[in-house]
């Protein structure tokens, strides 16, 4: 009988484990943190959009609190929360883009059509940085603080709700 | 008219086959258990007609591909005009709810097989494997028509023309690997209902293992080559030049794989020697339980990768609910009817037995080690306890060690023999393979390099150890026969399969080993006529051109490559793609494969000035990898069509032969 007993544990356990995955199920996946949460921005080197021969790295996101959005011109929801980043920047807040997956052609002619709320743009044609960052999509938005360390990250679009309750918030966290 | 309303006929078909499969799960099962054959006899009729409905409905789809009628929203969504036909017809399982269809037919297709294949069983025992496989069809085709609807359509604004199909998706590669991978998942749920049949009807003997065994090596064959062909793929078209990346998608795969090689093993001592039960029915629920889990992890967004599917929480939901009742139903039936006391076969603790038994217990470590490398990132996240991100120095650090010690046993174990084995004959006989493997691996890696190294020695005395071993044991096998000949054939299919297998894990084991340690990958930047060496090739960058596919704009090079002084010259021409639809690049890696070396040259970034950046990579062995996961494979499939199992019982034979 004891052995029976023991052997109904096994149903037990399995079903904690499903309840954890219930759990983790319910949460909202856009709160969800990557696991490069206040970890030091990855380093990478790359080209900028504008600039084949300019060469940046991770020091590019040092000395002032800045969002990384990850987009591409392929990627609709990004066209549509361009106003909302372009709000973001008119408020002296520094925002750097990452093109994902994308060609310098197309990324500066979606620049040109819907606007450009970015100091600068790393070029990243073949997904490298936005694999190290975890990104399973764009558009996506890191905030990374004055030394390099990343401490927010938005999945998905950026509405003009998510920019008053979240992003500037956190903005003002860790200024 | 007809062909108008294809999604409609695909989609109804889709309900019937539903309602079939309520009936094979319900009646049968209660038919079984209330000793009724009549109710008995629907499970055979049941399991054919709703393959054919499911193949109808997989045809409908297919056809609606191929017609490009982009009103419904999965073809639109999928693939456009300008795809080529067998790009279509891929495209059918390259998206969430085709491959949930695909899954669907597969499973269908093994319960009409088990059906037709398995008529000699004792009817209430077909009658209950062929009632779960029914139960498990009812979840999954319940799922797709509640959730993942193939059959949609746009009912307003029909799109022109559709999406295009994810690049990375449009690769030989990739048509194969899914369909090869849910083979193998869905064929362990013909296991499963083997297990679950046979608690039910309190008939854990020698029969059903026999029963059980064919269809675990068939599934087992199917998951090994889908598992080969992914790190294949990842390999040439991820552009990386890796193999296997630890990907919490490839650890989905891998898991049900080692519990599944722990099952095969399991069956054979529970089939030869009636021990180890209760172990066999709880590994094949546990490999079916994975290969579910495995599912439900990619395709609820739980775990994040480079491969998971769109989310969608309803469909996890889904998902969950089906692995939670599935898992937690069996393991409630295995508790309450596991044999009482597993009656008591004495061995060894030096027996091919207790062997076997420690290479379970290995492979039962693996799992864990990657099952626990898996979770608990997301277990101490949910608990807020930080962030960790579990990396691939965690997994080699535990598996490779782990390896080496299973390939120990692994060239014990076809050495020793049932019940007992004196350690005298066992090191009189393997003595001199176990001493030519640490020498040899020890001398290679000096002669090879010139540099010793403990891990390149590790991996090849390994691999050496387990094919040495098995050389010894055929050569004892043939040592008393009258001629070699006769020798070979009168060994079985069976032991033929064990060896191909072994020597497939070794073969692997030696490409792993050889690629991880000398493989040399540069970053150079190279415009016309530069020239540039790499592990004694030199690699001349000849011309730089623009190209025009069915459905993409490439810009590409052609380099020339020789060996040394050798006046041998051939070309390779890697591309940069992007697709017109999605506007999205890809690189077009030109290979140069061999079976001692690949040659690799990604095209990087066009650096202006008319030069561009490459990544020239030399891998010694690569080939080795997947030669050995086919060669593993065969040896599954060979000791399936061992005569054993075709055998007949007398008493059907005798009817036979009346009749």
């Amino acid at each position: 009988m004891t052995r029976r007993l023991l052997l109904l544990l096994l149903p037990v356990m399995f079903l904690g484990l499903a309840l954890f995955f219930y759990v983790r199920l319910s949460e909202d996946p856009t709160g969800r943190d990557s696991a490069l949460m206040a970890r030091d921005f990855p380093a990478f080197e790359a080209t900028t959009l504008k600039d084949d021969q300019r060469r940046v790295d991770q020091s590019l996101l040092t000395g002032e609190v800045t969002l990384v959005n990850v987009w591409g011109e392929w990627c609709p929801a990004c066209r549509q929360e361009m106003p909302q980043l372009l709000s973001l920047a008119d408020r002296g807040i520094r925002l750097v883009g990452i093109n994902y997956r994308d060609t310098r052609e197309k990324g500066q002619a979606f620049l040109d059509e819907f606007g450009d709320p970015f100091a600068i743009n790393i070029f990243d044609p073949e997904g490298e940085l936005g694999f190290e960052l975890g990104v399973i999509g764009a558009p996506e938005t890191f905030l990374v603080d004055a030394e390099g360390v990343i401490r927010y990250h938005h999945k998905g679009y950026v509405s003009p709700e998510d920019v008053q309750g979240r992003l500037l918030p956190e903005v003002a966290k860790w200024r | 008219m007809l062909m108008r309303i294809l999604p409609e006929i695909g989609h109804f078909a889709l309900i019937i086959a539903l309602l079939m499969a309520v009936v094979q799960a319900v009646l049968p099962l209660a038919g079984a258990a209330t000793r009724r054959p009549l109710w008995m006899a629907y499970a055979q009729p049941m399991a054919t007609g709703q393959f054919v409905f499911v193949l109808l409905a997989y045809g409908c789809l297919t056809a609606s591909y191929l017609m490009d009628d982009f009103s419904v929203v999965n073809v639109a969504n999928n693939a456009n005009s300008l795809l080529p036909w067998y790009y279509k017809l891929s495209a059918v399982w390259g998206n969430h709810e085709g491959s949930v269809l695909l899954w669907s037919l597969m499973l269908a297709g093994w319960g009409c097989v088990a059906a037709w294949w398995s008529r000699h069983l004792p009817r209430d025992m077909l009658a209950r494997v062929l009632g779960v496989l029914g139960l498990i069809s009812a979840g999954f085709l319940l799922f797709m028509l509640l959730t993942s609807n193939p059959f949609e359509r746009h009912l307003l604004d029909i799109p022109a023309d559709g999406a295009d199909l994810n690049p990375l998706l449009q690769d030989i590669g990739l048509i194969v690997h899914p369909p090869m991978l849910y083979m193998g998942y869905v064929g362990f749920s013909v296991v499963f209902a083997f297990a679950i049949a046979a608690l039910l009807g309190g008939r854990l003997d020698a029969a059903w293992t026999r029963w059980a065994r064919p269809w675990t090596n068939a599934a087992w064959a199917f998951l090994t080559v889908g598992i080969a062909l992914g790190s294949w793929w990842a390999y040439y078209e991820l552009g990386w030049g890796g193999w296997w990346f630890w990907d919490p998608v490839e650890n989905a795969s891998l898991l049900p794989w080692l519990t599944g090689t722990a099952l095969m093993h399991s069956l054979a001592v529970t089939e030869k020697r009636g021990s180890f039960k209760s172990w066999t029915v709880l590994l094949a629920i546990a490999t079916f339980s994975l290969s579910l889990m495995g599912t439900f992890l990619v395709r609820s967004g739980v775990l994040t990768s480079v491969h998971a599917f769109a989310n969608d929480p309803s469909r996890g939901l889904f998902i969950l609910v089906l692995l939670a009742v599935t898992v937690t139903l069996s393991l409630v039936v295995f508790a309450l009817r596991a044999p009482r006391v597993s009656h008591k076969v004495g061995f060894n603790w030096l027996s091919r037995d207790a062997l076997l038994l420690i290479n379970n217990g290995l492979l039962i470590t693996m799992t864990m080690t990657v099952l626990l490398g898996t979770l608990y990132p997301l277990i101490l996240d949910s608990l807020g306890l930080g962030k960790i991100s579990v990396g691939p120095p965690y997994f080699n650090t535990l598996f490779v060690p782990l390896t080496v010690i299973t390939c120990l046993f692994m060239g014990l174990g076809p050495a020793a023999r049932w019940k007992t084995t004196s350690p005298g004959e066992l090191l009189r006989r393997l003595w001199l393979a176990g001493l030519a493997a640490l020498v040899l691996g020890a001398l290679i890696p000096l002669v090879y390099r010139g540099e010793w190294n403990l891990w390149v020695t590790l991996g090849l005395s390994a691999a050496l150890w387990i094919v040495l071993s098995l050389v010894r044991d055929l050569f004892d096998k043939l040592l008393h026969r009258r001629s070699v000949w006769a020798g070979l054939r009168a060994l079985s299919l069976a032991y033929w399969g064990m060896v191909l297998g072994h020597l497939g894990v070794a073969v692997t084991i030696i490409g792993a080993t050889v690629v991880s340690h000398y493989a040399v990958e540069r970053n150079v930047r190279m415009s016309p006529d530069t020239r540039v060496e790499v592990a004694g090739y030199q690699f001349t960058l000849t011309e730089l051109t623009d190209r025009r596919g069915p459905n993409y704009l490439a810009d590409a090079a052609v380099i020339e490559v020789q060996r040394g002084d050798s006046q041998r010259r051939f070309l390779m021409q890697p591309e940069k793609r992007l697709y017109l639809a999605t506007g999205m690049p890809m690189t077009q890696v030109a290979l140069r494969p061999g079976l001692f070396r690949d040659l690799y040259v990604a095209m990087g970034e066009d650096l202006g000035d008319g030069s561009w950046a490459m990544r020239i990579q030399y891998k010694p062995f690569v080939r080795w990898l997947w030669l050995g996961g086919l060669l593993m494979a065969l040896g599954a499939v060979l000791a399936v069509a061992d005569k054993r199992y075709r055998q007949v019982r007398p008493a059907r034979l005798a009817q036979e032969g009346k009749a």
